[in-house]
């Protein structure tokens, strides 16, 4: 019978957990001096620690955007490696402020499970990886394949409705972490291993020889992937999506770390409003006024963190594409500073 | 006046003795701590919904009736992507029964078999089995699973070749190919015939133990038992126009690459998924229900032995008769702890992606969001499950117990 108190009221303690966070994530944030930002712990190009534990990566170096907003120190950031399944409870429940971990914005996590998402730092789409030697040129020849792919993401669903679209039979074998389904795909459990497209990039390099393996060029989804935050907190969503805003907006205007110190005297009033000396932007959004600035400064604009992340210099080399700006024949579009 | 105060002096006396009285206290005591219970669980599920709602997270289970949309790899009940969510679970909640089921009777075989080596007189029997209970406790249970799962992914054929045995059984990293019986009109009639002969059996093996202690004499009821059990299905199969038939899986050569292999919907496959985790799970466990044994064994005084010897039974004789019916009473209480470990490990299944309860519910709540009703559904199933287990033991428990006269 003890146990079964002690039991019950930590349920209780538990749940009343989860109702703690909420009044306001900017200022929990502001006071307990660091940000808690949800994080892939095994997708490279997008969230990874190296062999010293340092963490790099495009959702990475957002949630260091956002801390660099906030603080002006891009190192006060906590990163918290959740799985695909944690990832929506995590952040329901306080665990964490920000979820940057190439999270899809579907249309039922923005309603049903009370989340928010701010914009979307990398336009992406579901493939498939296949072994050359299975000599496949397309996703529409896999009828009947076994493919592998990890469990509780969109992906699931997304292969389930393109092979009963195209009355192709498949069978899935779905694990809990990509790490396990790269083992089994490369043991050969599966013909195909499908997932975004710029996950089976990084998970290629992972292999032992990447050179025999080819991405389908079918991308058989839309994967808008971007940082997520609970609803009900208009002032935190403000914050994130602003500093998204800006990182698109500092690459559109040619604001780089490099150059931005040179550039907070320019006469531009774009640039101004955008360094903070005119008008009062910051602290509108409960921030200080050169907090555009400070996010520049310290982590670049969003063109620089493509290119250090995933770009075609990285070992990803991912294209541009869909991301360029909307100026550059992309679809990355902000709203503007004034 | 004086009467008066008399009798209130009495009633306050009265009314003491009743609260001091200790059976009214009790039953107090348990009333009070009853309703603070039902208070406290009134209050967790209010500010859960509460909370809930105040998070715009949906909440209820209306969505066990929604279309699940995902696959799953190995289902025993009739399962594709457009069934709801809630046969999705139930594939799930199959699979967990049939992996702990299986499981149970492989770590209790082998747990016995390893727990009587380790008290074997034979150095070496008896050092290996200690070997094996060593290494395999040491090690976390996670690890095996993979190393388990693995090692059988790599060290079979891959999917366009085979390994074949007795042309019935073929085994590749798709798995373990064998025939699927196909059960047509009149097959009801041999499984019928198939439960009477246990039944018969049952009851020939019951006469002769009977049988056995009035005379002495042990007729053969193993051989009739097994005319009964297998000749009489075997009868009936005949005469019904031999209603069952295999289907055999196909193994294509020719065509393209994707093609060949085994035939997906021909014979009956056993995923690689589900050979790797009931591996880990019952050796993992035999080597607790091993300990137990042993402790079981060591627990019945020498001197039966002895005894049992001195009677002129032989080894074997004095382990089934004397020495395991008495370690019985001792076994049993941990016995039951290992097969709940055994059933709650099974959850480890999504590691590997087999599809038990855990896993199906995990993408269940990850497409729905519903963590509060997904992880109330998996607390009632292995509570329920562990309940189960625990009477099911507690029954047989009873049965061996030692009854005093």
């Amino acid at each position: 019978m003890k146990k079964l108190i002690a039991s019950i009221v930590a349920g209780a303690a538990m749940v009343a957990g989860a109702s703690a966070a909420g009044a306001g994530t900017l200022e929990d944030v502001k006071a307990r001096g660091v940000l808690q930002c949800g994080v892939n712990p095994s997708l490279i190009g997008f969230g990874a620690p190296d062999e010293k534990g340092e963490w790099s990566g495009l959702d990475v170096d957002f949630c260091r955007a956002v801390a660099s907003a906030i603080f002006n120190d891009p190192t006060k950031v906590k990163f918290v490696p959740l799985n695909a399944k944690e990832r929506f409870t995590a952040l329901q429940s306080g665990e964490i402020d920000l979820l940057s971990r190439n999270t899809t914005w579907t249309m039922s996590r923005d309603s049903s499970l009370g989340l928010m998402f701010a914009g979307v730092t990398y336009y992406d789409g579901q493939g498939f990886m296949v072994r050359k030697s299975l000599g496949v040129s397309s996703a529409l020849e896999l009828s009947g394949a076994k493919v592998c792919t990890q469990t509780g993401t969109t992906t699931e669903l997304n292969l389930a409705d393109y092979f009963r679209s195209h009355n192709m039979p498949y069978e899935v074998v779905a694990f809990e972490k990509n790490e396990e389904v790269l083992q089994a795909y490369e043991a050969g459990r599966c013909d195909a291993y499908t997932t975004d497209a710029s996950g089976l990039y990084a998970e290629r390099l992972k292999l032992q020889s990447p050179d025999e393996h080819m991405i389908l060029p079918e991308i058989i989804s839309k994967e808008p992937l971007g940082p997520a935050v609970r609803q009900g907190d208009d002032k935190w969503f403000t914050v994130v999506k602003w500093t998204l805003f800006a990182l698109l907006n500092a690459e559109e205007l040619g604001l780089t770390k490099a150059n931005i110190d040179e550039k907070k005297t320019s006469d531009n009033p774009e640039i101004k409003r955008f360094v903070g000396v005119e008008g009062d932007f910051g602290s509108a959004i409960g921030l200080t006024n050169d907090w555009a600035y400070n996010v520049i400064k310290d982590v670049g604009n969003y063109g620089e963190l493509f290119d250090a992340n995933v770009g075609p210099s990285t070992k990803l080399g991912i294209a541009r594409g869909l991301n360029n700006l909307w100026s550059k024949g992309g679809i990355q579009y902000a709203p503007p500073i004034r | 006046m004086a009467s008066g105060g008399q009798d209130a002096g009495r009633k306050a006396g009265r009314a003491a003795g009743f609260i001091n009285n200790p059976e009214v206290r009790g039953v107090l005591f348990q009333i009070a701590f009853l309703v603070v219970l039902g208070w406290l669980a009134y209050d967790i599920i209010e500010n859960t919904a509460r909370n809930l709602q105040k998070a715009n997270i949906a909440s209820g289970f209306g969505f066990l009736d929604r279309t699940a949309g995902f696959g799953i790899v190995q289902a025993l009940i009739d399962y594709n992507e457009a069934r709801s969510y809630g046969r999705a679970l139930l594939v799930g909640l199959l699979n967990t029964l049939l992996v702990a089921g299986l499981g149970i009777l492989l770590a209790t075989a082998l747990g016995f078999l390893v727990g009587v080596a380790r008290l074997s007189s034979n150095w070496l029997v008896a050092r290996i089995a200690t070997a094996y209970v060593e290494i395999i406790r040491n090690i976390p249970l996670l690890l095996q699973l993979f190393f388990w799962y693995f090692a059988v992914l790599r060290s079979v054929p891959g999917m366009r070749e085979k390994w074949s045995f007795l042309g019935v059984f073929h085994i590749n990293i798709g798995g373990l190919h064998i025939p699927r019986p196909v059960f047509a009109d009149g097959a009801a009639l041999v499984g019928a015939a198939l439960l009477i002969g246990i039944l018969a059996a049952l009851i020939v093996v019951r006469w002769g133990r009977k049988r056995l202690d009035a005379t002495g004499q042990a007729p053969p009821s193993g051989w009739i038992s097994l005319a009964l059990v297998v000749g009489l299905p075997l009868v009936v199969f005949f005469l019904a126009g031999r209603p069952i038939s295999f289907d055999v899986p196909v193994f294509n050569e020719q065509g393209p690459l994707l093609r060949r292999g085994f035939q997906a919907g021909s014979g009956l496959t056993v995923i690689p998924e589900f050979f790797g985790l009931l591996i880990a799970l019952s050796i993992y466990t035999a080597a607790y229900i091993a300990e137990v044994v042993r402790a079981g064994i060591r627990a019945v005084n020498e001197g039966q032995t002895e005894a049992a010897h001195s009677l002129g039974l032989r080894q074997g004789q004095t382990l089934r008769y004397v020495i395991v019916p008495q370690a019985m009473r001792v076994i049993i209480p941990p016995l039951t702890n290992q097969y709940l470990n055994l059933t709650k490990n099974s959850s480890l299944a999504v590691a590997v992606a087999y599809p038990d309860l855990v896993s199906v519910g995990g993408t269940v709540l990850n497409q729905t969001g519903q963590a509060v009703e997904m992880v109330s559904i998996w607390m009632i199933f292995y509570l329920g499950l562990s309940l189960l287990t625990s009477y099911v033991m507690n029954v047989w428990n009873r049965r061996v117990a030692l009854v005093e006269r």
